[in-house]
């Protein structure tokens, strides 16, 4: 069946439906990464966006029990080459075609993947529709111009969990390299912005005691569960509109070590001054170097993210502690008074490569000493 | 961290001549290098004793030693230069084991010169499989079990342990040569004991097997500062048990989930650091358990490989040159990625496209070996495609091969033996993906061909989705065909060849009806990045989208056509003018687009050319860039007999061809035309005749008598050419020649026996001529050019008398055909009368070594004039070749097909060639003789066994050697003919005369040299059984007397002289 991408801009490309079949719309992003469309899909942070993975053949090996970053696909619409209806890997327990239409998700394949995302790097993120239910070209231009914008919406309420909760569970078989479990139970309190479930397997395979709150939780009933350290979670959205939970993270810090990921380092960044700003059209990849500035090592990580923090407007007490080398934006900020380091990658791959995995030893240490680690110039190696 | 200012002067060691297992991938890896080197004002030296690399021009490295790769001559040349380092891993397996043994022999202490990129530690520790098994241990990894045998009874103890089937490996061969499976006891002791023979230490590993596991390759980077990077994945169609050489390999793997691919990621960057690679590529080989996903580490490299040349063009990242600078110091993040500008290279590239590399091999030539694939490699080249999804890179690929198809099936060619299916499948051999292919038309289900062929099942439905577009095609003829379903069949990699024949029409017409509807490829960039950041760099390929990225210039340009995968017959020397050719229009402000299809070749590499299209060499592709690019001109002499068989289609469609008219190399290839042009010159030629049928050869074959020499026209290298002593072997040779090329007819000569051989290489720009070269083949007429050593200067007296004439015809025939650009002519001089042999108006395989030994750079020249200079205006002089001896020496692949006769005819066999330079014709030879692998004695005992007419020239051989200290056996008859001559000779029984034989002195190690002549095709029993013994006991074996009379030269040099190593530059005079 027929299928269109219809942009803001007035660009239409077309191709074939790929799971269910109906009509979404959203921010139109590309991302780079060769493996992991299961965990791309199931990320809270791309709530709201049309995701297009550049590389062509997508579902190869099916959708499995293991990989998850979430309950649920959360993505609003996929756009890909070439979805394989036929899956291969000893894992696989669906294809991602019955997988998308199990859980209501519109998709689009034989499109031009290429000139999307060249249209995409030169005119910057754009909304979409993505439509396989028929409706005309107009329609879709028109349900494209009338999305809302990212930074209009409050995605974090949609993907946060509703309730208290623990986490136990480790990233449990194909592991890799194994953990030294030196958080002695230490008790972490996560505050879920979207988390990716496997940032919770890496702290619990560190030996943290793991209980996540709801990320409208008040900074008080998180402190009262007497946390020895706080993660503040990745998610979707724009950082600008979180005003309550910057707030909520602007009282924690300082009381408590925080470790922060993507969203979690915008969030923080904001709760010391500094702003955010939107990229044109992000970084999302599982290839991208950065440089931790104090060591000189390079990482190759796995990113993805809209918005990134304005290192002009970084209050005097953030030491940028990692910068992408595509572009120089700000990947990293470590406190230089009190126990805090954010970066806004995502070390804990799912998808993507391993190299920054050392942030969460980093972390035992942080929590630990309860105070800033410094110059990190030491790195472990594997 | 900045380069290291200690390191200024580097020595780079080359792989050599072209061979099964290392093609010119490390002329690409090797060119790179230099490069990059001399970037940062560091003066390089390189030795490579293969004259036919682009990375042995005189203008890569400031001193270039075409010498052999031997301790020998390399410690020679370091005392001579006294480099501060050498930069060893550019060069394959062979440049990096020399590099142990010079270190071995304390040479680089000696001299204080250091390993960069790798350390002979980290090299042992990958080539002893104990050390690496440690390595891979101490980081929590896995290898398959297995131990190492030294004899029968070791390899039978392991068998008890492991059970059948049993991976058995050679320890230090190339390639896994000699290695195999072995399913029960017979082969494991036929296995093993070859192996155990082969192995340079006497060793086999014997393994455990894991035949059927997915296999994968990853390329790593690692620097200084011990940042690691992988370059790409590449996953092996065919499972374990092929050679990843043989294997048809995609890139970027496709059927791991993140999970497993980030496991195997950590496990590449934690060997590449347990072995302790310094910096610089290395290639980590993983099989991974289809059914439960346990994943095993295979082996690594610790240095650039085919496999990092094939990630290189795949990804646009270009390995060697990376790690050439990271050996001297520099960091990841310090260099950038060529491609963006605006990016460093410490990053993983991303494909938004599927790569497929299919390889080529030459079974054809090779008629006693099973076209069967194992883990001894045997292909000669391969071909690479690239398409937006793997269907369409798969078809791509197969008919970029050359090798008569034009996409998987449908193409009006079947090969497939329906009742040979399930065989056919069950064991690779080279046609395997067609009865895949086959089978799935048949309606065969995917699992169950996945269980027989244990091809990933993914695959598989790919391949089964590109049979129901077959399918639905065949349902229509070209006229009913809807749109839709064309637009999807060219999706899917379908040539218009195929759609010809699924639609019962013909090529021409598909292409119109194509071309009607608008249907027409889009060409996009390889950037690296999946479009993430702009590309600078036009890498091109086609594909069937929406958006066309090819931005053609409004520059005055010039499209070069490619050799296509190297073959037999027509390799990197093709490759070498192609480069050259670009090089030359780019220096003269001409935008130079290249078109080939080979990864292997400096040509593919994105900085050789302005732009470069990764295409197939077929009509097709090569018509749609042209009309893209409306190029003012297209280079086809340069590229073999794949851009010529394309030279008149391509002017029938109004492509303007620069150079000699396809008219002119037409003419010379059509016997009745140029007989009588050489008729009007008085040129005299041996009889001949063609013929269409076997009736008519006979007939010709009356007219002219025999012996014959038989052969298919528009072929190259040799194929299917013999030559005829009679009636019944010529009715047999017809039939194959018809069935080589059966759309042109046969040609028939006079064979001349016991002729001169001459090769002359020259330019022509229309009016004037110049002679590149004249070269005396040491062989006689009657073996193939390409398998002849041949020298500059001529050395034989008769070959110098006869010279002004062979430079007359020479200018008369280039003027008389008007030739514009290169040319090449075979003579024979034979009673004092010069015959021409063959006329080509286009590039030879002499090309690049005539450059070698003359300094003029005819290929460059030849560009020039393509443009319309003069020869007279670019200055161009005759060189006179008086300040040394050059002499080319094939290369031959006896040992990777075992059964072979070893023996020299008119086909050719050889894949590559070494260069011996030397003050006098004994050192030259000697030199060209080690360069080739043979190690010729200082003494001994001579195995003598000629034909009879070779007898009285046996003579002179034999008194030399004998005068050499060399002690004579020989068999009867010869030896009887000796001793009535005065010689001293033992005589040995021949194999059926009683014992010990000939054969049980040859194994027993009791003789150091053979000379044997073959009595006439088909040679008996007996020589053959010689040839392979003296083969399988590496005892130097010479076939032809003239061979012998130069070996003794080269002996009587090795037992007296100091040998001299002089560079190219001082050679021909260049500071």
């Amino acid at each position: 069946m027929e299928a269109i991408l219809a942009l803001e801009d007035g660009r239409v490309f077309r191709g074939r439906s790929l799971g269910m079949v109906g009509l979404t719309t959203g921010e139109v992003v590309f991302n780079t990464g060769m493996t992991g469309y299961q965990e791309i899909i199931t990320d809270p942070s791309y709530r709201g966006q049309i995701v297009t993975l550049t590389v062509p053949h997508v579902g190869n090996t099916g959708i499995n029990d293991d990989d998850p970053e979430s309950s649920r696909p959360q993505a609003s619409g996929l756009v890909v080459r070439d979805g394989s209806r036929y899956s291969s890997s000893w894992r696989s327990l669906v294809d991602l075609d019955h997988f998308l239409r199990t859980h209501h998700i519109v998709g689009i394949e034989e499109l031009d993947t290429r000139a999307l995302t060249r249209h995409l790097r030169s005119a910057g993120v754009l909304r979409g529709c993505l439509a396989s239910n028929g409706c005309s070209v107009e329609q879709a231009l028109a349900a494209a111009r009338q999305a809302p914008a990212l930074e209009d919406q409050d995605l974090v309420s949609q993907v946060t969990c509703s309730e208290v909760q623990r986490w136990t569970q480790g990233r449990g078989p194909l592991s890799g390299k194994g953990a030294a479990p030196r958080g002695q139970g230490r008790r972490i309190a996560v505050l879920d912005c979207g988390i990716k479930r496997n940032i919770l397997r890496l702290l619990v395979d560190r030996g943290f005691d793991v209980t996540v709150f709801p990320a409208g939780t008040p900074a008080d009933a998180i402190l009262a569960s007497e946390p020895e350290g706080l993660f503040l979670s990745n998610g979707p959205g724009d950082p600008a509109v979180c005003t309550a939970l910057v707030e909520t993270i602007g009282r924690l810090i300082g009381t408590v070590p925080v470790f922060g990921i993507c969203l979690g380092h915008q969030l923080a960044c904001r709760a010391l001054g500094a702003r955010t700003f939107k990229l044109k059209f992000g970084h999302r990849g599982t290839n991208h170097p950065v440089r931790d500035e104090r060591s000189g090592r390079v990482a190759i990580t796995s990113q993805n993210h809209g918005y990134a923090v304005d290192p002009d407007s970084l209050p005097a007490e953030l030491e940028i502690t990692h910068r992408s080398l595509y572009d120089g934006t700000v990947e990293g900020v470590a406190h230089r008074e009190v126990p805090l380091m954010t970066v806004q990658f995502h070390p804990e791959a799912a998808p993507g490569p391993h190299d920054a995995w050392d942030l969460f030893e980093d972390f035992v240490d942080l929590v630990e000493q309860r105070r800033p680690l410094g110059d990190l110039s030491r790195r472990r190696t594997a | 961290m900045p380069r290291r200012m200690d390191i200024k002067k580097v020595l780079v060691i080359g792989s050599g001549p072209i061979v099964i297992g290392q093609a010119c991938e490390f002329d690409y890896s090797g060119t790179q290098a230099c490069k990059a080197l001399r970037e940062e004002g560091i003066e390089v030296v390189l030795v490579n004793s293969n004259p036919a690399t682009i990375m042995t021009d005189p203008d890569v490295a400031e001193r270039t030693y075409v010498e052999p790769l031997t301790v020998a001559s390399v410690r020679g040349i370091i005392a001579q230069e006294r480099p501060d380092a050498v930069l060893a891993t550019v060069g394959g397996q062979t440049a990096l084991n020399l590099a142990v043994e010079l270190d071995a022999a304390g040479v680089f202490e000696h001299y204080g010169v250091r390993m960069i990129g790798v350390n002979s530690k980290a090299v042992e520790v990958c080539e002893d499989r104990e050390q690496f098994l440690a390595a891979v241990g101490s980081v929590g990894l896995e290898m398959p079990r297995g131990s190492f045998a030294t004899d029968l009874e070791q390899a039978r103890a392991i068998r008890d342990e492991i059970g059948f089937p049993l991976v058995v490996r050679p320890s230090f061969t190339l390639g896994g040569s000699g290695g195999g499976i072995a399913w029960n006891d017979e082969e494991l002791t036929a296995i093993a004991g070859r192996g155990i023979d082969l192995s340079p230490i006497g060793q086999v590993l014997i393994e455990e097997s894991i035949i059927g596991w997915k296999e994968y390759e990853l390329e790593v980077m690692r620097d200084g500062a011990d940042n690691v990077v992988i370059i790409c994945s590449i996953e092996n169609f065919d499972a374990m048990g092929v050679h990843t050489g043989d294997s048809i390999t995609v890139a970027p793997a496709q059927t791991l989930t993140d999970r497993e691919y980030q496991l195997m990621r950590d496990a590449a960057i934690r060997i590449i650091r347990a072995v302790g690679v310094e910096t610089g590529g290395s290639n980590v080989q993983f099989a991974i358990d289809p059914d439960s996903g346990r994943m095993l580490v295979i082996e690594m490299n610790p240095r650039v490989s085919r496999s990092s040349a094939l990630a290189s063009k795949a990804t646009g990242f270009p390995i060697a040159r990376i790690a050439a600078k990271l050996a001297i110091g520099y960091t990841l993040d310090e260099i950038p990625n060529d491609i963006t500008k605006q990016t460093p290279a410490s990053f993983e590239p991303s494909l938004d496209y599927v790569v497929v590399k299919v390889p080529r091999w030459a079974f054809e030539k090779f008629p006693a070996t099973a076209p069967d694939l194992g883990t001894q490699m045997r292909s000669v080249g391969e071909a690479m495609a690239i398409g937006r999804t793997f269907p369409e890179a798969l078809q791509k690929a197969l008919r970029s091969l050359e090798t008569g198809r034009f996409g998987l099936g449908g193409d009006g060619t079947q090969v497939v033996e329906p009742a040979r299916l399930n065989e056919r499948m069950a064991t690779p051999n080279w046609q395997r993906l067609f009865y895949i292919k086959h089978a799935l038309l048949s309606g065969e289900s995917v699992e169950r061909i996945s269980r027989i062929t244990r091809v990933d099942p993914w695959f598989l439905k790919q391949i089964e989705e590109l049979v129901g577009v077959e399918g639905r095609l065949r349902a229509f003829d070209l006229e009913s065909v809807p749109e839709e379903l064309l637009r999807r069949a060219k999706r899917f990699g379908f040539s218009d060849r195929q759609l010809a024949v699924l639609l019962d029409s013909d090529e021409q017409a598909v292409r119109q009806r194509r071309w009607e509807l608008g249907l027409r490829p889009v060409f996009k960039r390889v950037d690296t990045c999946a479009a993430e950041f702009e590309a600078h760099t036009p890498y091109l390929y086609s594909t069937y989208e929406d958006e066309c990225e090819a931005e053609p210039t409004k520059r005055k340009k010039v499209m070069v056509l490619g050799s296509g995968p190297n073959r037999i017959g027509q390799g990197i020397e093709f490759d070498y003018c192609c480069c050259h050719a670009s090089f030359a229009l780019r220096e003269e402000g001409v935008e130079s687009i290249m078109v080939n299809c080979n990864p292997e070749t400096v040509s593919t590499d994105f900085d050789t050319s302005d732009r470069l299209y990764f295409e197939p060499l077929n009509l097709e592709d090569v018509l749609e860039i042209a009309q893209r690019e409306q190029p003012d001109g297209v280079i086809v002499q340069f590229g073999g007999q794949t851009p010529l068989k394309l030279a008149q289609a391509l002017k029938q469609a109004g492509v303007p061809i620069l150079g000699t008219s396809p008219e002119s190399i037409d003419l010379a290839e059509d016997r009745e035309r140029f007989g009588a042009l050489l008729g009007e010159l008085g040129i005299k030629a041996p009889e001949w005749g063609t013929a269409r049928s076997l009736e008519q050869a006979r007939e010709i074959a009356r007219r002219i008598g025999f012996p014959l020499l038989v052969r298919p026209s528009y072929v190259l290298g040799g194929r299917a050419m013999f030559i005829c002593w009679d009636e019944e072997s010529l009715s047999v040779m017809t039939r194959k020649a018809v069935a080589a090329s059966p759309e042109h007819p046969i040609l028939l000569d006079r064979f001349l026996e016991d002729a001169f051989e001459i090769d002359v290489d020259a330019l022509c720009d229309g009016r004037e001529v110049v002679i590149g070269a004249v070269m005396q083949h040491i062989e006689e007429a009657g073996i193939h050019s390409g398998d002849s050593a041949c020298v500059i200067p001529p050395y034989h007296q008769t070959v110098r008398k006869h010279e002004p004439e062979l430079r007359r015809i020479t200018r008369d025939l280039a003027l008389a055909l008007g030739v514009r650009g290169l040319m090449n002519i075979q003579f024979a001089i034979r009673d004092d009368t010069v015959y021409v042999l063959e006329v080509n108006p286009r590039a030879s395989r002499t090309v690049p070594f005539v450059a070698k030994a003359t300094g003029l750079p005819l290929a460059s020249l030849a560009t020039r004039v393509m443009l319309g200079r003069s020869l007279a205006e670019l200055g161009v002089r005759e060189k006179v070749v008086d300040n040394a001896v050059f002499i080319k020496e094939p290369v031959l692949p006896w040992a990777r097909f075992p059964g072979e006769d070893p023996v020299l005819g008119p086909e050719m066999k050889s894949t590559g060639e070494v260069m011996g330079v030397g003050v006098d014709f004994g050192e030259a030879f000697l030199k060209a003789q080690w360069g080739a692998g043979e190690d010729l004695p200082t003494e001994g005992r001579a195995f003598l066994s000629v034909h009879d007419r070779d007898k009285p020239g046996l003579l002179a051989v034999a008194r030399d050697l004998a005068g050499l200290g060399f002690a004579l056996l020989a068999t009867g008859g010869t030896a009887g003919f000796l001793r009535e001559h005065g010689l001293e000779v033992e005589t040995v029984f021949k194999v059926n005369e009683g014992r010990p034989h000939v054969v049980d002195r040859l194994l027993s190690g009791d003789v150091q040299l053979v000379i044997n002549t073959p009595l006439g095709a088909p040679s008996f029993y007996d020589e053959r059984a010689i040839r392979l013994s003296a083969l399988q006991r590496r005892i130097p074996l010479i076939t032809t007397l003239t061979g012998a009379a130069s070996a003794v030269r080269a002996i009587r040099t090795r037992q007296s002289q100091d040998l001299s190593f002089r560079c190219l530059q001082e050679l021909h005079g260049q500071p």
